[in-house]
């Protein structure tokens, strides 16, 4: 499973690229059902399984294709990752942002920027499990920040679609910190009258799931997305047993009255314009 | 035997103490004068003292903050003039790892919120280790809400090791709860001051560390992940955990620098708990200096002065740190 995970890796570039060069990246296996999928259809359906529906983790890219009607302005892209702490454990931490950028063809795990969505203007912030499991630095912070203060000025609503291993390790307390960055700019956006939609997808968890993704309107989450605070083993390491499988699953968190809303992939994008238009009716 | 190496160093240092107290008593019940070999002992006990505690490591401090005897938040609120503790998050339950009420600081009335860990193994399961429970942060929520509205200073107390991870948090919206009070937070209308005053364990506590004012005690630490659980997670190695502390910048000193702490209040040689007291007094009256600054910002002053703090943290490396690559 890991290694057809590697295969399936990145954005739809950096695929397409290795596709040519490579014919076993023609074909993709559902780690759920098992079933072998030919790439392109499985693009065609928005990286959902054609037999039993799983929804595969979305590159950021794909996703704005999926989302917006058309021309996507990116917000925040020279906003670029240092390395605030010097960090090195296995690897040296510049070493790692390098391999992730090459492997996934994205300069940072959230991209922002601007588009139309059933031609309402709106601000969308995508993030990719792909780069570093999506966690959230200096980088992620100051994009996600710079998106909702620009969001506020144009007066429209936010989209973010969080996919998340949490806060990122190697830049420590700064790291930590944008979750206060976050919740601060997303406090202002919505007092200001704004309205503030979330997409929460396999994964959201930790620090992303603890500020942002949990402050919205309505949260909205795909079908199986694992989704909590702290991770499956460090609660099971505690309370010593094993968790059932829906345990923190998008589906679980319904039940329990966490999130508004289960939405297939495939009909994402009309229920996200519905939403808008109620925004925009007020 | 205790698994924290400041315990266990101390275990040394009782034997000398006990000696000492003898000899003095002994002095005391003797004509003979043996006030020389009392100074002496007592001489050579600072010494061993400044070589075991004079400087630290970071990951020394973390058992510091650790430590079972370090003053808990209750230390410091129960030296308030008044305090009246309030009780619940009106949903679902009262979390005894999170205290707080109305409080007299100095003659001035503010709300106080504490995570508060467990002195004994008694007290420690009854408050869960001091690790919160959704329960607890809507509990500080409501405590913060109100205080806005009253128009009373916040104070709070950050020590644990973080937010509960267990299946009941799960289930009651933990991440939810953590947000919130996130946003709570950084929206009151109100001074805030907070102070680290053990461990500050990842999104748990910064949860009620949002403010206008952040201290930390010496050798307290503040993380975003234990070093533990941060060496599981990238050497698969939890005994890299010294190696990780050293890493994670985690100590006063280290926060300071990065502008994420604004005050750094001194411990005496050996920890807090040496002379808990003064500590305790040295804190307060921190914390009133703080409120008293902040008490003449006008409120809108205070929200666009915290707004920045925290838009600019993250900021402040982008001069002087060569960015890693070429964005694409």
């Amino acid at each position: 499973m890991r290694e057809w995970r590697r295969v399936i890796a990145g954005s739809a570039e950096g695929r397409r690229e290795k596709e040519d060069r490579n014919d076993a990246a023609l074909w993709s296996k559902c780690p759920k059902c098992g079933e072998v999928l030919y790439r392109r259809e499985l693009a065609a359906n928005l990286d959902v399984c054609t037999r039993c529906g799983y929804h595969f983790r979305m590159g950021a890219h794909d996703r704005i294709r999926s989302i917006a009607d058309g021309d996507f302005t990116e917000i925040g892209e020279e906003v670029v990752s240092s390395d605030p702490l010097g960090w090195s454990d296995r690897k040296p931490y510049p070493a790692k942002l390098s391999a992730d950028r090459e492997r996934s063809g994205l300069s940072e795990s959230v991209v922002c920027g601007f588009a139309t969505v059933g031609e309402h203007p709106v601000a969308l912030g995508v993030m990719d499990f792909h780069f570093r499991g999506g966690t959230m630095g200096r980088v992620a912070g100051e994009r996600i920040t710079l998106l909702l203060e620009e969001a506020e000025r144009r007066k429209v609503p936010c989209i973010i679609f969080a996919a998340s291993g949490g806060a990122r390790m190697e830049e420590g307390m700064v790291a930590l910190i944008q979750l206060a960055k976050t919740t601060a700019a997303v406090a202002r956006f919505m007092e200001a009258g704004n309205f503030f939609v979330t997409v929460l997808t396999d994964p959201t968890t930790g620090g992303v799931s603890a500020s942002f993704a949990f402050q919205a309107d309505v949260i909205v989450a795909e079908p199986k997305a694992m989704i909590g605070f702290a991770g499956r083993r460090v609660i099971e390491q505690t309370i010593r047993q094993r968790l059932p499988d829906q345990f923190q699953t998008a589906e679980f968190l319904l039940e329990k009255g966490a999130i508004d809303m289960v939405v297939d992939r495939r009909n994402l994008k009309e229920t996200l314009v519905r939403l808008l238009e109620y925004a925009k009716a007020r | 035997m205790s698994n924290n190496i400041i315990v266990e160093r101390e275990k040394g240092m009782a034997e000398l103490e006990r000696r000492i107290a003898e000899l003095r008593q002994a002095s005391a019940a003797q004509p003979l004068d043996m006030s020389t070999e009392v100074a002496a002992l007592e001489q050579k006990y600072r010494e061993i003292l400044q070589e075991l505690f004079g400087t630290l490591s970071p990951w020394e401090k973390v058992h510091m903050a650790r430590h079972p005897a370090r003053p808990t938040s209750l230390d410091y609120i129960s030296r308030f003039d008044r305090f009246d503790e309030l009780h619940g998050d009106r949903h679902f339950r009262d979390d005894p790892s999170i205290v707080g009420g109305f409080a007299l600081l100095h003659s001035r009335p503010v709300v106080v919120i504490g995570q508060q860990r467990g002195r004994d193994t008694k007290e420690n399961l009854r408050r869960n280790f001091g690790m919160p429970s959704p329960e607890g942060y809507r509990k500080a929520s409501r405590l913060a809400r109100l205080a806005g509205r009253l128009g009373l200073p916040i104070v709070t107390f950050v020590d644990t090791k973080g937010a509960d991870p267990g299946i009941s948090s799960e289930e009651h919206a933990q991440s939810e709860a953590i947000a919130t009070c996130l946003q709570v937070f950084s929206t009151a209308r109100v001074p805030i001051v907070a102070t680290i005053v053990g461990e500050g364990g990842s999104g748990g506590a910064l949860a009620l560390a949002i403010a206008d004012h952040v201290m930390m005690l010496e050798y307290s630490t503040y993380s975003v992940a234990s070093p533990e659980g941060c060496a599981a997670i990238l050497w698969s190695d939890a005994g890299k955990a010294e190696e990780a502390a050293a890493r994670l910048k985690l100590t006063a000193d280290d926060l300071r620098r990065f502008g994420i702490v604004d005050e750094i209040v001194p411990e005496p040689l050996g920890g807090a708990h040496r002379d808990a007291a003064e500590v305790v007094t040295r804190t307060l009256q921190a914390v009133d200096a703080a409120l008293a600054r902040l008490a003449a910002l006008s409120v809108e002053r205070l929200l666009e002065e915290r707004y920045r703090k925290y838009r600019l943290l993250g900021e402040w490396q982008a001069e002087g740190l060569k960015p890693v690559g070429k964005p694409h």
